[in-house]
């Protein structure tokens, strides 16, 4: 894996349009990710977080603007073609395969890079969730809501990414299944990937966010470091459960309580 | 119980081998690409007449003549999918089931005009059948035939278990907007599918054409128990729906076993029976006989 160029930032969205063959859902997007930073895209259901995340992947049909991955332009490229130059992604919901066993979902998470067995692959995820080590007989299928998500981050880095997109990642999950996978982001960010993620739980996300990008409406709307827009009083208003505007994921011990 | 085992149960495993190798690519296809192919009987129709120009031009017996016929059989689906279905794959699937009715009948007639509509056979003459144990007879064709099915259930269980190709089939049948996702290229999974779907409907031609005669309405009229035996197998599972041609195959042999003196379904009802077991299955295990994956 080589490190990425520094003063290069690992994801730089410019003006981008995009939907689904009709009218765009998300326009003039503006987004940065520098190295090894988590960045997270909050915002209310229907803003357009998914679709940014699916635009950037080659996912969906873009109407305008620029990608660029480390420098390189990457708008228009299909996904088969961004995983082996280190991009990947974890769907929301769906993420395993479900008739296959738990290695064999992470031995697929590397076909498109390499044509080894990827066994050194797996290793390394262990190590990184050795939740996984006494389960990788098992069909993914069998597995629980949190562990699944364990194989399908796990299934996303055995490409060796050096930017993972992850949408919603804790969608589903118990409060102690959400701190591990915040964590194991935490722990993932140390190996020098950049995570780019959309989340639901936006108070605890922004927490551990480098970065943060707030979305309404297909359209930027704040822009900070996770703590600036924790801070902010429209954003915790209009974003975070404290106002009257529709909110998501509020945490059960967040409310409203004042920063 | 000799006579059972030799005139009803050897022919009813040669058949259900004959099912199952056709079941295979169904199951397969509509795993993968989500449809219906019903041209897959005429793909068995392709491969046994291939198998017998070979035949009639180098002068090899029938069971040599199969890889050629392989070879053409897999051309022959590549290029089907590529000129009939490939423009199709973004409309929803009962567009691709419809242009694969088309395509049988193209094929169907294609072998027409090619190779006429008389009955053909591979050899003439009449072959001593194998005596086991003083009493046990099987017809070098059959043994040929149910030899072959199980060796080529084992090879398809290790290709999809312990290959990339394999492996990424399963991805894919399991869930083709994350194997999109994963990077894999779902075309060249595509073609994989073909090219076994076919390969098996080839050598299933051939052993048909063994068995009885070659005709141009062979693979159609095997149509229906095929797709029995793919629901049978729960669709999608490729070796499931090579035990589910089996079933078929047996219960058609075996229903008109006369157990108690007269046959239990006079043989003119033989076909009905798949037919019977399919709309049972529909209305009662949609599923699939079997519970779990079966690959």
């Amino acid at each position: 894996m080589s490190a990425s160029v520094p003063d290069v930032p690992v994801l730089h969205v410019s003006g981008l349009s995009a939907g689904y063959g009709g009218a765009p859902i998300i326009e003039d997007i503006e987004l940065t990710c520098e190295p090894r930073e988590v960045v997270v895209i909050v915002g209310p259901n229907g803003a357009g977080k998914s679709t940014l995340l699916k635009a950037v992947f080659g996912l969906c049909t873009l109407h305008g603007g620029a990608i660029a991955f480390e420098g390189r332009d990457i708008a228009g490229i299909k996904t088969s073609d961004l995983v082996p130059l280190g991009v990947s992604m974890v769907p929301q919901t769906q993420n395993v395969f479900p008739s296959l066993s738990v290695r064999e979902n992470l031995e697929v998470g590397a076909y498109a890079v390499e044509n080894g067995k990827g066994e050194t692959g797996i290793e390394r995820i262990v190590a990184l969730f050795p939740d996984l080590e006494e389960k990788l007989g098992q069909s993914a299928g069998e597995l629980s809501g949190g562990q699944r998500q364990m194989v399908a981050l796990g299934r996303a880095l055995m490409s060796a990414p050096r930017l993972l997109l992850l949408d919603e990642p804790t969608a589903g999950l118990s409060p102690a299944y959400l701190e591990r996978i915040f964590d194991l982001i935490l722990q993932i960010r140390e190996t020098g990937v950049t995570v780019l993620m959309v989340e639901q739980n936006a108070k605890q996300a922004l927490r551990i966010a480098d970065r943060g990008y707030v979305l309404a409406n297909g359209a930027n709307a704040f822009t900070g470091t996770g703590a600036e827009l924790l801070a902010d009083d429209e954003v915790r208003r209009s974003f975070l459960g404290g106002g009257a505007a529709p909110s998501e994921g509020a945490a059960p011990s967040g409310g409203t309580a004042p920063g | 119980m000799m006579e059972f085992i030799n005139f009803y149960f050897i022919p009813g495993l040669t058949l259900g081998g004959i099912y199952a190798l056709g079941a295979v690519g169904i199951s397969m296809i509509f795993g993968i690409l989500r449809f219906a192919h019903f041209a897959h009987g005429d793909m068995l129709t392709v491969g046994a007449y291939a198998a017998l120009t070979v035949v009639w031009f180098v002068g090899i017996p029938a069971l040599g003549a199969i890889p050629i016929a392989i070879l053409f059989t897999c051309l022959v689906a590549l290029a089907m999918d590529r000129v009939f279905y490939k423009p199709l794959r973004a409309l929803p699937t009962i567009y691709t089931v419809i242009s694969s009715f088309g395509v049988a009948l193209i094929l169907r007639s294609a072998v027409q005009l090619i190779w006429g509509t008389d009955s053909q056979v591979y050899a003439t003459g009449f072959q001593r059948p194998i005596v086991l144990f003083d009493s046990l007879l099987i017809a070098t064709r059959h043994a040929q035939i149910i030899g072959a099915t199980i060796v080529i259930a084992v090879l398809l269980h290790l290709f999809l278990t312990h290959t990339r190709t394999g492996k990424s089939m399963r991805a894919v049948s399991d869930d083709p907007q994350l194997a999109r996702v994963a990077g894999l290229d779902p075309e060249k999974v595509v073609r994989w599918c073909w090219i076994i779907g076919a390969s098996l409907a080839a050598i299933a031609g051939v052993f048909v054409g063994l068995d009885t005669d070659v005709h141009t309405n062979l693979g159609w009229n095997l149509l229906l128990p095929m797709f029995a035996a793919a629901i049978l197998g729960g669709i999608g599972r490729p070796l499931g729906a090579m035990a589910g041609g089996m079933i078929i195959g047996l219960a058609e042999e075996l229903c008109t076993y006369p157990l108690f003196g007269e046959p239990l379904l006079p043989a003119s009802y033989k076909t009905a029976v798949a037919f019977l077991i399919m709309v049972g299955l529909l209305i009662f295990r949609p599923q699939g006989l079997f519970k779990g994956r079966l690959l």
